[in-house]
């Protein structure tokens, strides 16, 4: 944290200085390290296995926070009996069918009721919900883990057994899985000496209950693996049981490495999402709008509305085109057929189906995994479009990328036209940021972008308003949607420049008679309201621009409510309905947060409470109350189906229930927990020599790289390798290895080492470091080598891209790319030049024994 | 020059005998640097503005004089950052006023072996006639027998740097237009 959100560190430094520890859990010692009370390096992949070792003391101990996590969380509930845990499968849940690689999550569900998950994979739900037969969608690819939370439930209420003694209830099934998550399997997987482990379970458990509060922050370290959700999945677990989530100074902060990457999940530019976490839908016989209302949406909590939230998106889109009587234009939304992520494009790409292709501020030529893969997709395009301030990668691989330089590709050979476009910089455009604590903070433009360059809002503006134009008066049914849609944004200036805050005002939201709406409470399920995001709806209440909002932080209260606006409905804090107990009354002085003020009849506080604001804490719903109404006065997680945090997730994931330690993709180790070695509904995209695995345990790549970022750079260089400060501060790529690695291999600080893996070889300059600490895993001595991932040939700072290195083997739920856990050799010297490096490359894959078919196992 | 002014203008005595005994502040102070002036003093606008790197949010007061932005100073106001920012952050002078910046549209043509300049206005011509193309190229109406409505002809990725704004009206064409291969950095 204190290298990538150095200035956000600063509230952890202000924590310490009044008595916070701080304990940092990285294979790497780094600026966190060096201000942490405890620094903690591990294995790179195994943090499954250590947080599952805190989860078992915390409930071997009793360490848990009983009275939060018999009322607020799913322990009580009780399973299906048919329900088969990892301990009884040997790592495996009940419902895999080992031909599909997928689960059929049918014996997860709660006994005798069926929910729905309020993020995730909603869509494996779908046949069960609308005709009672199982699932036909082997991957449904709706999930992203940072959601708006809460999906739906069946009606009625789960079996539940207060005590937390039942057999089958999810406490008793919990505390079995996590049996063997004990020190000494800790220390043997993780490679933590048992005495560490225990230093941070006893600071952990003795910072959490009703008076303190911990929190959890972490980044991509955490997501970038085959079982990245179940990393985070992991640690709300932990922090559900110590009563740490809905609470200051508790949660599980995800700390997110893009100005606007969560303004860019809220209103997706992805693939399986519309605005505010709306699935996009899948391909089914005969959907319509409310099969996947029926299908999606939620009968309890504030998801229970999703049809109000679907008909105002689809009215901004298409405004008076949709009506009543055509479903309001449901059918013009395209279809998913499983994944369509950005891995699965790259192998469009290279198949010829995917022939035109936009990067609009990304480098993926050494931004993504496996970035060879990346640019041979490149070459194999009609046309590129790239949008960028300086000329990355992305936009010259055709010119002087690594494969000309092995003769793998002639410039004059390739097809692909390219288009480079400058893009205008935030100083130059009016616009919103929405930052890792979702509050959106307006930029205003100072001065005009210069020469051709201009903004993303102008370029799709202009865009589709060509392409309108040429298609203007087509009667092709395929025309309709982009005919039919509202594209009228009054534009200023010499430029022409689409106004930003009319953009805003529609994804805010109008009533009929055009008035700004202020709340979502406020859409509508017919047609008269529209709304471009409802989770964002009120961030122009009043008609004014609450992102814009700039009264001084001296000037408020500690949680500051007028700097911008967060959603939902500027809620700092999610879910703080649990800062308080089921009677309403803060767990504690000390962390009150929102309380019941029973005078007026009205919930109360320093943050805006995050419930309905006039129901009482006794409240029970009465039978057959749908949506919000379903609420009890004691559900503080109102997005969820049963208004409880969820320990267990009976619905919504594709690969289990409950996190379970798997090793990663390519692992010097097998998995001493269970004999199941990787997840293993793990998505592997369709074979390329390009994207080769590696075999479990092979000598050929015995260490471990993880990827990772420096202060003085961003991602993958395309805002810093440019930068002649920053290229000063850190002008080369290099390797961080341990003194003990470097004698094993004969590495000069300084000098050069040469990475390999089954997909590619890369050259760094060396840095020998204590910095880098040889750990013992499963009694042996394990080498990790650090690799900072922001470099490639252009800009003033160059070197080799990590990336090269990278698989695409990916997380299921999210498609998201294992960058932080993969074997590798190094050793001495600069890389091969020509066709020697995929000589080299291809013969490390001969001596591992390396085919098509390697790793690809269940 | 008085014995005494020539002392004083001696930094080791200003440090031993002033109020700044490391030297770091005011002792350390040259006689031309006293008569400079900041640049933000001189600034015609200052003009309220967010980091653009990570999502800590900074807050940053862009000064222009002269129709140029001139420096990039945190915000104090800011109850995330209180006019801090890390070395990236303040370097987004550069970032957006450095010469690395291109600015003009440049066209490699299919097997050409360099860039030639184009006009954007022919440019976005030509990219709209392109889009059209491959959308209809990669067209389905159905698969497997069920209705999609859509095109695998294009593919978008990025959006993570962009404003709301920006990737509200990408999503809103690309969805229109049957697209669905579009992604960002959230994925990656």
């Amino acid at each position: 944290m204190a290298e990538c959100h150095p200035v956000g560190f600063q509230w952890v430094m202000e924590a310490k200085a009044r008595g916070a520890k701080v304990i940092h859990v990285d294979p790497r010692f780094t600026r966190t390290s060096a201000m942490a009370d405890v620094h903690v390096p591990l294995r790179a992949g195994s943090d499954i296995a250590f947080l599952g070792g805190i989860i078992n003391h915390v409930l071997r101990n009793d360490a848990y926070f009983r009275d939060y996590v018999v009322a607020y969380t799913n322990a009580p509930v009780i399973l299906r009996e048919d329900f088969r845990d990892t301990e009884d499968l040997d790592g495996l849940f009940s419902g895999f069918d080992p031909g599909s690689r997928a689960y059929d999550n049918a014996t997860w569900q709660y006994a005798g009721l069926e929910v729905q998950a309020a993020a995730g994979q909603r869509d494996q739900e779908y046949d069960r919900r609308t005709q009672g037969g199982g699932p036909e969608v082997a991957e449904a690819a709706r999930g992203e883990t940072a959601g708006s939370g809460g999906f739906p439930i069946a009606a009625g209420y789960p079996p539940r057994d207060p005590t937390l003694q039942h057999p089958r209830c999810v406490f008793q099934v919990l505390k079995r899985h996590y049996a063997r998550y004990t020190p000494e399997m800790v220390e043997r997987v993780c490679g933590v000496p048992q005495d560490v482990f225990r230093t941070v379970c006893d600071l952990i458990t003795g910072n959490s209950g009703r008076d303190r509060t911990t929190a959890f922050a972490y980044a991509v370290g955490w997501t970038q693996h085959t079982v990245g959700v179940q990393y985070i999945r992991a640690a709300a677990i932990l922090q559900l049981l110590l009563g740490n989530i809905g609470r200051p100074g508790g949660g599980i902060l995800a700390l997110r490495g893009h100005a606007s990457i969560q303004g860019s999940t809220d209103i997706p530019t992805l693939f399986n999402l519309l605005p505010g976490y709306l699935p996009m839908p899948h391909a089914h016989e005969h959907e319509d709008l409310d099969t996947y209302v029926q299908a999606e949406a939620a009968r309890k909590g504030f998801w229970g509305d999703m049809r109000a939230y679907m008909v105002s998106l689809l009215k901004a889109y298409w405004g008076d085109a949709a009506t009543a009587a055509n479903d309001y234009r449901f059918d013009y939304l395209p279809r998913l057929t499983g994944s369509h992520s950005t891995y699965e494009t790259v192998m469009a790409q290279l198949d010829g189906v995917c022939k035109g292709y936009f990067l609009l501020g990304e480098n993926p030529a050494v931004g993504s995994a496996d970035a060879k893969m990346q640019r041979l997709g490149m070459a194999n395009l009609d046309w590129l479009v790239v949008r960028d301030f300086s000329l990355i990668e992305s936009a010259t691989w055709w010119k002087d990328g690594p494969e000309i330089e092995t003769g793998e590709l002639r410039t004059e050979d390739i097809a692909t036209e390219v288009f480079f476009l400058p893009a205008a910089a935030h100083t130059e455009k009016d616009g919103s940021f929405t930052n890792t604590q979702r509050m959106l903070q307006w930029h205003h433009a100072a001065v005009e972008p210069p020469g051709q360059a201009r903004s993303d809002l102008w370029f799709a503006y202009h865009l589709g308003r060509l392409v309108r134009a040429a298609l203007a008066g087509s009667t092709d049914e395929m025309d309709r949607p982009i005919l039919d849609l509202t594209w009228d944004y009054p534009v200023k200036g010499e430029n022409a420049e689409p106004d930003a805050e009319a953009v805003l005002a529609e994804i805010n939201g109008r009533a009929a008679d055009g008035r700004p709406l202020s709340a979502y409470t406020e859409l509508s399920d017919d047609g008269s309201t529209s709304c471009g995001c409802w989770i964002y709806c009120g961030v122009r209440a009043e008609g004014v621009n609450q992102a814009a909002r700039r009264k001084p932080g001296r000037d408020q209260n500690w949680v500051a409510p007028e700097w911008g606006w967060a959603w939902p409905a500027n809620r700092r804090i999610l879910y703080n309905r649990a800062s308080a107990d089921p009677d309403g009354r803060p767990w504690s002085e000390r962390k009150a947060l929102v309380w019941w003020d029973a005078a007026q009849g009205r919930w109360t506080g320093h943050d805006v409470p995050d419930f309905v604001p006039d129901r009482p804490p006794g409240y029970t719903p009465p039978e057959g109350a749908r949506a919000a109404d379903a609420l009890a006065g004691d559900d503080p997680f109102i997005m969820q189906a049963d208004g409880k945090a969820w320990l267990y997730v009976p619905t919504g994931l594709v690969d289990g229930p409950l996190p379970a330690h798997y090793e990663p993709q390519d692992s010097p180790f097998t998995n001493p927990l269970y004999r199941q070695q990787r997840n293993p509904a793990r998505h592997l995209p369709s074979p390329h020599p390009d994207n080769r695995y590696q075999p479990v345990g092979s000598p050929v790549y015995p260490y471990v790289a993880t990827t990772y970022r420096l202060t003085e750079h961003h991602t993958a260089g395309g805002m810093s390798r440019w930068q002649p400060y920053l290229a000063e501060l850190q002008p080369e790529f290099f390797c961080e290895v341990s003194p003990e690695l470097a004698r094993e291999r004969g590495l000069e600080h300084l000098g050069w080492a040469t990475i390999i893996s089954a997909r590619n070889v890369i050259e760094a300059r060396v840095l020998v470091t204590e910095r880098m600490t040889p750990l013992t895993v499963d009694g042996r001595t394990l080498h990790q080598i650090g690799l900072p991932y922001h470099w490639g040939p252009n800009g003033y700072s160059t070197g080799d891209a990590a990336n090269e290195l990278l698989h695409m083997a990916l997380d299921p739920n999210t498609h998201i790319q294992e960058s932080k856990a993969i074997a590798c050799d190094i050793r001495p010297g600069r890389r091969p030049r020509g066709p020697q490096a995929a000589a080299l490359v291809r013969s490390y894959r001969r001596r591992a024994g390396i085919t098509g078919a390697t790793g690809t196992e269940v | 020059m008085g014995v005494r002014t020539w002392i004083e203008s001696w930094p080791v005595y200003r440090q031993l005998t002033g109020d700044d005994p490391l030297g770091r502040g005011a002792a350390a102070k040259s006689r031309r640097s006293e008569r400079l002036d900041p640049r933000v003093t001189t600034a015609d606008r200052v003009v309220k503005s967010v980091c653009p790197y990570c999502a800590v949010g900074c807050a940053q007061n862009v000064y222009v004089q002269d129709g140029k932005v001139t420096q990039i100073e945190g915000d104090p106001d800011s109850p995330v950052s209180r006019g801090r920012l890390c070395p990236k952050g303040s370097a987004s002078l550069q970032l957006t006023t450095g010469p690395a910046r291109e600015h003009r549209v440049l066209y490699r043509r299919p097997y050409g072996t360099d860039w030639e300049h184009l006009d954007l206005d022919t440019a976005m011509k030509m990219i709209a006639d392109r889009v059209i193309a491959a959308r209809r190229a990669g067209w389905q109406w159905e698969v497997g027998g069920r209705r999609v409505r859509r095109t695998l002809g294009l593919a978008s990725l990025g959006g993570a740097t962009l404003d709301n704004e920006e990737n509200y009206l990408l999503k809103k064409l690309f969805t229109a237009l049957g697209a669905i291969q579009i992604e960002n950095q959230a994925r990656i």
